[in-house]
């Protein structure tokens, strides 16, 4: 688990046009530069909004990540709910803060 | 001089992003309330809007959180997102960094507060201002609460940083505008996007415009992330915009759910002028 490496990740491609382009060139380079396991290096580049979700991300930081994949916006609320209905509830992050969270 | 302006209003992408999807009657009824507060904030005469932002990643990140910020930039751009997502033009806003200066160093006598030169405005910012200041004409001083990556400041800070903000508006010679931007109860960006507690809104927004601080500090964020989701950690702004307006009430100008804006769409302003 190293959602923290994860979310640096998006964070960075989000805000940082320089970052996009050189992830654009050379995806597996720009990902060796964080400590990423197998499932999450998987998951970021298939952009699988709904694992990334149930791995924790906080939506702030997904939205605009899909947003930037071009994901119109129902597709992005579906692909979150067949990564639950996938992989099960959230792991960990701001939506596994209490144990009665709504989801 | 003084605070010449207070309010607060809601910000979320769908606001500008998605507009042909809700009902067309809330959103004429909200766009009409943001236009009447841009009205009152252009009759205020501000030389400078402080707006309050609960800002989404686009600055901030894990590493070097601070749990209050402040800009002191020449100018911001923004806004962050995919433009065509937002429908919201990328732009230089200007700033003012002598101005901020001076209140950064005034809020600093009552609030340990972080600074920028250099800040990136996200939806959070630039939704309100496309409404209130849509050329982009007046310099804005951006202030931050984290609402988004626990731990958070808890809200008898976030008040003392809205108090200590008017004081700081008080002692500069300069006509000043505050607005606070968050939303009351949503799930914003999750599966649950949609979903908004009305009863729990409404309850809230009736300690906002009393002004009652006792009520206003007195939720706590396991109760408020099991009933107003996780973005209802965002009241913290509207909390710091009730500390900045202490002792004067609100007047509510607008509140509907909209659901496909996931927020419950609000516009309130305080009698400080």
């Amino acid at each position: 688990m190293s959602l923290y490496q994860v979310q640096k990740v998006l964070y960075q491609l989000n805000r940082d046009p320089e970052v996009r382009r050189r992830y654009e060139a050379d995806p597996d380079a720009l990902l060796a530069g964080y400590e990423l396991t197998d499932e999450e290096v998987t998951a970021l580049r298939d952009g699988d909004i709904g694992l990334l979700y149930v791995m924790g991300v906080n939506g702030q930081i997904l939205m605009h990540y899909a947003a930037l994949l071009g994901m119109p916006w129902d597709d992005y609320l579906g692909a979150m709910r067949e990564g639950v209905r996938r992989h099960g509830p959230v792991r960990a992050g701001i939506y596994a803060l209490v144990e009665d969270a709504p989801r | 001089m003084s605070l010449v302006f207070a309010g607060v209003c809601s910000h979320a992408p769908g606001i500008t992003g998605r507009s042909e999807r809700a009902d067309p009657a809330l959103r004429d009824g909200f766009y009409a309330a943001l236009e009447r507060m841009r009205l009152a904030l252009e009759a205020a005469r501000p030389d400078a809007l402080v707006v309050i932002a609960a800002e989404h990643f686009a600055n901030f990140f894990m590493n070097n959180m601070p749990a209050f910020c402040m800009g002191m930039a020449d100018e911001y751009e923004g806004p962050i997102e995919d433009e065509t997502w937002l429908r919201i033009r990328r732009t230089k806003v200007p700033g003012a960094p002598a101005l901020s200066r001076r209140l950064i160093e005034e809020v600093m006598q009552e609030v340990d507060l972080a600074y920028a030169e250099e800040w990136k405005f996200d939806h959070g910012i630039m939704v309100p201002l496309h409404f209130l200041t849509p050329r982009y004409d007046l310099a804005v001083v951006p202030a931050n609460i984290n609402c988004q990556g626990p731990p958070l400041a808890p809200l008898h800070r976030c008040h003392a940083f809205g108090r200590a903000l008017r004081r700081a508006a008080d002692a500069v010679p300069e006509r000043i505008a505050i607005v606070g931007t968050g939303g009351i109860s949503h799930w914003p960006a999750t599966p649950d996007s949609g979903r908004i507690n009305e009863a729990w809104d409404r309850a809230f927004l009736d300690r906002l415009v009393a002004n009652d601080t006792d009520a206003l500090l007195s939720y706590s964020d396991a109760q408020t992330y099991r009933e107003a989701g996780q973005g209802g950690f965002e009241i913290r702004t509207f909390v710091a915009i009730a500390g900045a307006a202490d002792g004067a009430r609100g007047e509510l100008w607008f509140y509907a759910p909209i659901p496909i804006f996931a927020v419950g769409c609000t516009v309130a302003t305080f009698g400080v002028g």
